[in-house]
């Protein structure tokens, strides 16, 4: 088996697939998790998709763990690899460094780069939302270039604003929301990541591509403008599976 | 129903916040599921007052608030869990059933008697934000604030029966030292048998800097084996995690939906209010226990909620 079940608790079950963490094995998941909302199965309260596994929590008064156990081989059985997950790929515009990055010069120094060569290698390729956690709608992604990879701050700040782009160890991220934090800020998105008021409140999905695009303190501030009152186009694109 | 007044908040109390069982359907997208810490006090209440089980009230922790009733006509309430000695203009107010309280009563808590987190349900429910469809209070996530001094607590009190009440022998009693299962993993490979034999043979005492987002333990080490790395995956109420510095932390209500830490176990759905209800510096000690075993009290549990409320709605009405 590729996989493993092991209880979590006496309200969850987690199946773990086995293989290296990338894309090829979020595709999987991603497949795993549509098969199970097709299964529909009663009793079950929802799931979480992680790197490596999903989480699915349920009411042990309605499924005990042996038949859910059972339930997700016939959610894995019923997966298809041929089933076509489709990853839409975010332009995310930054502006780097500044007020907005406090911490892109010293992530540069120490990684002996200029700051424009972290902005160029940060912004280069896109990125895999593997999962979202830690806050609403905050994003895990995988693929940061280890070149400007810094590890967290020493001291935590007591509030990093929404929307600041960080990197810990080999990880990046934004941040949804002010929140102390210990990441290394290098710029900010005027981009909401999450809004409660709006239609769609998580502006990611696991499975998303995330492409980040520098912009100048001028534009980032129209587009928070333009954000702020909800007039921003996030030209959210589905183009299809590209693993 | 119509929105009216029920009561001013004279003082807020040290945490009182609105509380329902949580924001269930959204773990996915990181929103934490947050809810009532003693999700079984909550329903009884809940029960007690005629409302669904799931309504939100009053969660009020250690030191209670003051309330001061401005409803234009009696309402319906309850308080259950923790004994933090309610009183009604003074007068001892009991517990564990409903109560009709008068415009002008000034609702106040005492002294700490026993357990940690009382709550308050009002027939007809409180009026407060819903975010994803919950009431529960969430600061971090920007979802409803605890109470403010001078607030204006609004509802739609309906006249419910009064006097409906738990036997002295149904109330939970709250213990400062409690055993609790425990269902094994999912991370139990990480540790070193030294490290799981500690977990199990020796007593740990929750942290004073404990929270409703993670009960700290102060234990010997449990200690993991070396080069141990797991991946971050979704992490439960009553979640067990250790750092690297070996002394546990319990995952409770406003817990992250995902965390890095090697889980060595989960405590049972049943358990959890006795958890809820420790007082800091409380001992506990950790038994294991099969997940069907566990699912039988669950489902016990779950059975004695359902009789309970189907008892009372033939009484009540």
């Amino acid at each position: 088996m590729d996989y493993d079940i092991q209880p979590i608790g006496d309200t969850g079950v987690k199946v773990t697939f086995k293989g290296e963490v990338a894309p090829s094995l979020n595709r999987t998941i991603r497949q795993f998790c549509s098969s199970l909302k097709k299964a529909d199965i009663p009793g079950v309260v929802e799931w979480v998709p992680a790197y490596d596994s999903v989480t699915v929590y349920y009411e042990p008064h309605r499924i005990r763990f042996k038949e859910i156990s059972k339930k997700m081989e016939d959610v894995h059985d019923k997966a298809s690899d041929k089933e076509e997950m489709a990853s839409r790929l975010l332009q995310v515009p930054v502006v780097y460094g500044g007020k907005y990055g406090p911490d892109l010069e010293r992530v540069a120094m120490q990684n002996g780069l200029s700051p424009d060569d972290v902005v160029e290698i940060h912004a280069g390729e896109p990125y895999l939302v593997y999962m979202l956690g830690f806050l609403p709608g905050f994003p895990y992604l995988g693929g940061l270039d280890k070149r400007v990879a810094t590890p967290r701050l020493d001291e935590p700040r007591g509030r990093t604003p929404a929307g600041s782009v960080g990197i810990a160890s080999e990880q990046t991220g934004v941040y949804p929301m002010e929140s102390p934090g210990g990441w290394n800020i290098i710029g900010q998105t005027p981009i909401r990541l999450f809004d409660p008021d709006r239609a769609h409140p998580f502006l990611f999905r696991a499975g998303d591509r995330i492409q980040f695009q520098p912009v100048t303190e001028e534009k980032f501030e129209v587009l928070k403008h333009q954000a702020a009152n909800g007039e921003l186009d996030l030209g959210i694109a589905d183009d299809g599976e590209t693993d | 129903m119509q929105e009216q007044k029920l009561f001013q908040v004279t003082k807020p109390g040290v945490l009182t916040s609105f509380q329902d069982l949580g924001r269930t359907g959204y773990q996915q997208y990181g929103v934490p599921v947050s809810g009532a810490m003693d999700q079984v006090a909550l329903q009884i209440a809940n029960i007690l007052t005629g409302n669904p089980r799931g309504t939100a009230c009053l969660e009020v922790t250690l030191i209670g608030p003051e309330l001061v009733v401005t409803s234009p006509t009696p309402i319906t309430a309850a308080i259950t869990g923790a004994s933090l000695e309610p009183k009604r203009n003074s007068k001892p107010l009991p517990m564990w059933q409903s109560v009709r309280l008068y415009p002008g009563d000034r609702l106040t808590f005492g002294r700490h008697q026993a357990g940690v987190r009382a709550y308050i349900a009002v027939a007809g429910g409180f009026q407060a934000p819903e975010y994803f469809q919950s009431k529960s209070t969430d600061v971090k996530s920007g979802f409803g604030r605890p109470l403010e001094k001078g607030q204006s607590i609004t509802g739609f009190p309906i006249n419910a029966k009064p006097g409906i009440g738990l036997t002295s022998a149904e109330r939970p009693v709250y213990n400062k030292s409690i055993t609790v299962s425990v269902i094994e993993g999912p991370h139990t490979g990480a540790f070193t048998q030294e490290g799981l034999d500690r977990f199990y043979n020796t007593i740990h005492i929750v942290d004073a800097n404990s929270n409703r987002m993670g009960y700290k333990l102060i234990s010997k080490p449990i200690t993991q084996k070396d080069g141990v790395s797991i991946w971050s995956d979704a992490v439960p109420f009553g979640g067990i995690q250790v750092p690297k510095n070996g002394a546990p932390i319990i995952l409770m209500a406003d817990r992250q939906t995902t965390g890095g830490y090697p889980r060595i176990g989960t405590v049972m759905t049943a358990d959890l209010p006795k958890l809820a209800q420790l007082v800091p510096k409380g001992e506990i000690r950790f038994q294991p226990i099969p997940v069907e075993a566990a699912q039988e009290h669950t489902r016990q549990l779950e059975t004695y909620l359902h009789n309970l409320e189907t008892f009372y709605q033939n009484g009540i009405c």
